[in-house]
């Protein structure tokens, strides 16, 4: 099972991968982190390991895709 | 040891070959273009870089870049043309980078003329780009000074790792003399601690003049200020001529030197006791050397001379400081100062 | 999609941590939140993991947004002037063929000040990668206008919007540079959506894998989102990329001749040239006639002499004075040459000083000859007067119709124009001169002389021209009577 995982202190709640994500796994948190953002966080299941959030994201250490388990 | 009669600009590539030169990138403009023929023909043949720039701006940035990445590397122009170079001047004195600079001087300001002129001397030596920096300056008045004054500034450039500038006339660079040219030297200069060369070992090396944080800025001047003190202690260079008994002293560069030589000899001939000093280095200027001068009780006054409207002077009235008196003779516009004249400032100044 | 790993992180062309910049935060980096710098270096990272040669790569850091670009990639590293990178690539790359230089440049800094550095560099198809962003727009200086800000677009210099007629109209630098030969690869793509950010990923690869190939210039442009500076969230940025950008800017691929050119074609490794080769490479052979000459064998009025030679451009003037020079350091003394020099010299009147001196020359210049050489109508005008009294004149009558005006100088008037015409060839004039110059003032050992042409004529099939005019001049001044 693909999954995706958001490291969510290095997020900034730009949204992209969000908004790119053709499923619809991903969501904002209500959380607000290290850096002051309500970050994305993954919705727990659907991952299809497409990984266009991946690329989408402008933060190199914010998302990890893991394409296969 | 190789003889040859050959033009001072000639004598420049051929020393910057001997001297391990890597690359060569210019922009043509006269007085100094046959730099860059001589580059363009040797360069090719021993495996080095020649390449013509489409500007002053962008031949600099290209040593820049090849000094950042741990080569020897030169251009050369004159005025105009290093009036553009100025930005790239800057940039490589913050990121501290090797670079051998030649100008041959040509009259100003604008496009001025073609003929000899020391007006660069302000542009050149007390900075013209922007920040808190200084480069050596060496002032040949030979074609075989030419050879080796190059050669000479590449030597420094990398035990400093700062730009260092040729800095004559179009008469020096134009005039043909013989020039003893010496065996190819060997360099042993390691740069892999700095220089980004595009391998593992260098990976880790930044090329960079930007520090946005005040405090670090001011540290990085601070060093760069104690480099600059270093080359005041250890890179003086000068030459006397006929100093011992002298009551006048002469002080010129370049190609006024050349005429004062002579002037000296025909004053002594009247009986006027002169003698001359030429700086070499015009930074760092020998002001320690001057003021020396300035304090013995028989010298009378200083006459300087200058193809300019008088900046060289300003650094020796700093280091005369007021004990003597300093004579200054202009000529300007491509004008060089004759024999005669010089021998009548020197019976002026004696009076 | 190929080459996609299983798990997607943190390229290791990246540092772990962001150590050279100044605040806590060193594992994000500088840029706002949705900007497009930050996925393009992720691409380009990606690229140079994949590829292995991180250890090879120098990044040129621009200024601009992405003036921290060294924060980021764990490889050599640069920091450059405004619009100057692609001319710092040229001298990384061009002294290190197997280096590879990677230019990352926005658009005030590519196409508005450095805007030819970009264009001499792809037309010079220099083998580096350029990856251009362009957003419009200046950020770090404050959303200033850019060449590439769109007709209408607000910005903090457009703020009524920018207007063909007075700011002209968005520059199309993609299409500018396809229309140059020497660029391998160009292509324009823009960060939006799924397949967009798939072409952009391809495209990064492949203008790097062109300069791995040594296949010449190339250049991605890059659409991205500039959120802060165009006051938009992230996503209606992206939006606006998407359909309004490229409209002004349609991303496709504008050049492609790499599958054309061979592997290595555009590489410029030099062969080296062992230093030992040097003095031969340079004409330092030491092969010349020398003689000790002796100053006091020449006759009085001559020693050191100081010769001054004037006449037309193309009357070989400054060839003669070389001679004259060249020799006389062959017979072991100090000579000095100094010509009038630039455009004066290309048709117009020329003249030349030269010193030979057993003892050092001070002032090369020649003000008061004791030889005076005046090959044309002028020059005997303008010179005379500067003889010292007992010198010698040679003047040309072939050229000058008047007789000098003085009574206290040795005069030798010489055809040297005709005769030069008699022998084939009116340029050998200098050489009659160098001959008559050679017999009347015993100076010079003729040997020395005729042994100094092989040094001093370019072309070496015009040598015996030239000796047959020395020949002629000695005659001359053997058989002359006043």
């Amino acid at each position: 099972m693909a999954r995706m995982e958001v490291h969510k202190d290095h997020c900034k709640g730009c949204g992209l991968c969000i908004d790119i994500c053709p499923v619809n796994v991903i969501e904002v948190s209500k959380e607000i982190n290290n850096l002051g953002y309500h970050p994305a966080v993954y919705k727990g299941e659907g991952c299809t390991g497409c990984s266009l959030c991946f690329y989408a994201c402008p933060e190199p250490d914010a998302i990890v895709v893991y394409r296969k388990d | 040891m190789a003889k040859e009669l050959i033009k001072g600009n000639e004598a420049v590539i051929k020393g910057a070959l001997l001297a391990g030169c890597e690359a060569y990138f210019g922009y043509p403009i006269t007085p100094a273009s046959e730099i860059a023929h001589a580059a363009a023909k040797y360069f090719p043949l021993a495996g080095k870089v020649f390449l013509q720039a489409e500007s002053e701006i962008a031949s600099i940035q290209m040593c820049y870049g090849a000094a950042g990445s741990g080569v020897r590397v030169m251009t050369a122009s004159s005025g105009p043309g290093i009036s553009l170079k100025l930005e790239g001047i800057s940039y490589a004195a913050g990121s501290e980078l090797p670079i051998v600079i030649v100008d041959i001087m040509r009259g100003g300001p604008g496009l001025g003329n073609i003929a000899p002129s020391q007006a660069d001397y302000n542009q050149v030596v007390k900075g013209g780009g922007h920040g808190n920096y200084k480069v050596i300056v060496l002032a040949p008045n030979s074609a075989q000074e030419m050879c080796d004054f190059t050669m000479l500034a590449f030597e420094l450039a990398d035990k400093y790792r700062n730009p260092v500038f040729v800095l004559t006339d179009g008469f020096n660079g134009q005039m043909m003399e013989p020039v003893e040219f010496p065996e190819p030297k060997p360099i042993n200069v390691d740069k892999t601690s700095w220089a980004a060369m595009g391998t593992a070992e260098t990976r880790k090396n930044l090329i960079n003049s930007i520090y946005l944080d005040p405090n670090e800025m001011e540290e990085h001047n601070k060093h760069l200020q104690e480099k600059y003190a270093r080359m005041e202690r250890e890179e003086v260079r000068f030459e006397e001529y006929k100093l011992e008994d002298a009551e006048i002293i002469g002080i010129s560069f370049g190609t006024v030197s050349r005429v004062m030589y002579s002037a000296v000899d025909q004053a002594r001939e009247k009986g006027i006791k002169v003698g001359m000093l030429r700086p070499i280095t015009l930074f760092p200027f020998p002001k320690v050397k001057i003021r020396k001068l300035a304090e013995k009780g028989a010298i009378k006054a200083f006459v300087v001379s200058e193809m300019s409207n008088g900046q060289m002077v300003d650094d020796v009235r700093l280091a005369v400081e007021g004990r003597k008196p300093v004579k200054f003779y202009s000529r300007m516009g491509g004008v060089v100062p004759t024999v005669a004249e010089l021998v009548e400032q020197f019976e002026n100044a004696g009076k | 999609m190929a080459q996609v790993k299983d798990v997607l992180q943190k390229p290791s062309s990246f540092y772990d941590r962001f150590f050279r910049k100044p605040d806590r935060y060193q594992e994000d980096t500088h840029y706002c939140p949705g900007c497009g710098h930050g996925v393009l270096h992720k691409l380009i990272a990606e690229a140079i993991d994949d590829f292995g040669i991180r250890d090879r790569t120098i990044m040129i850091s621009p200024v601009g947004c992405s003036v921290f670009v060294y924060y980021y990639f764990d490889t050599g590293n640069f920091q450059v002037a405004h619009g100057r990178a692609p001319a710092v690539a040229t001298g990384i790359k061009r002294t290190h063929p197997d280096a590879i230089v990677i230019s990352y440049q926005g658009d005030g800094d590519l196409a508005a000040i450095g805007g030819n550095n970009i264009l001499q560099a792809a037309n010079r198809g220099e083998n580096i990668t350029v990856f251009f962003v362009n957003n419009a727009i200046y950020g770090m200086t404050g959303g200033q206008m850019a060449p590439t800000t769109l007709i209408g677009q607000k910005t903090m210099t457009s703020p009524y919007g920018r207007k063909a007629e007075w700011e002209g109209y968005p520059m199309k630098v993609s299409e500018l540079l396809s229309t140059l030969e020497a660029p391998a690869y160009i292509e324009r793509v823009a960060l939006t959506d799924g397949k967009n950010l798939m072409k952009a990923r391809k495209a990064v690869r492949k203008a790097i894998q062109t300069q791995i190939d040594g296949k010449g210039f190339s250049l991605v442009e890059v659409l991205s989102a500039c959120p802060s500076g165009w006051r938009m969230t992230p996503v209606d940025a992206k939006k606006w990329v998407d359909e309004v950008m490229t409209k002004t800017f349609p991303p496709g691929v504008y050049k492609d001749v790499s599958n054309e050119r061979e592997v290595g074609s555009w590489a410029r490794h030099l062969e080296k040239v062992p230093v030992e080769k040097y003095h031969e490479i340079l004409g330092l052979t030491g092969t010349a006639m020398e003689v000790e000459g002796d100053m006091n064998e020449v006759p009085e009025n001559f020693r050191n002499p100081r010769v001054l030679i004037a006449g037309f451009g193309g009357q070989g003037i400054l060839l003669l004075g070389q001679t004259l020079a060249e020799a006389g350091m062959r017979h072991g003394w100090n000579s000095t040459w100094i010509p009038s020099y630039g455009p004066e010299m290309r048709g117009g009147t020329a003249n030349c000083h030269v010193k030979i001196s057993e003892t050092p020359i001070g002032s090369p210049v020649v003000s008061e000859p004791n030889i005076l050489i005046t090959m044309n109508q002028p020059s005997l005008e303008r010179f005379e007067k500067s003889l010292v009294p007992g010198g010698l004149l040679i003047y040309n009558t072939s050229m000058i119709d008047t007789k000098p005006q003085r009574s206290d100088i040795d005069i030798l008037p010489i055809p040297a124009t005709e005769m030069a015409d008699e022998i084939g060839s009116l340029r050998v004039a200098n050489m009659v001169i160098v001959g008559a110059i050679l017999e009347k003032t015993k100076i010079l050992q003729k040997d020395i002389v005729l042994d100094s042409l092989n040094t001093v004529v370019k072309h070496k099939k015009f040598i015996p021209m030239n000796t047959q005019a020395i020949e002629k001049g000695i005659e001359y001044v053997r058989n002359f009577k006043q």
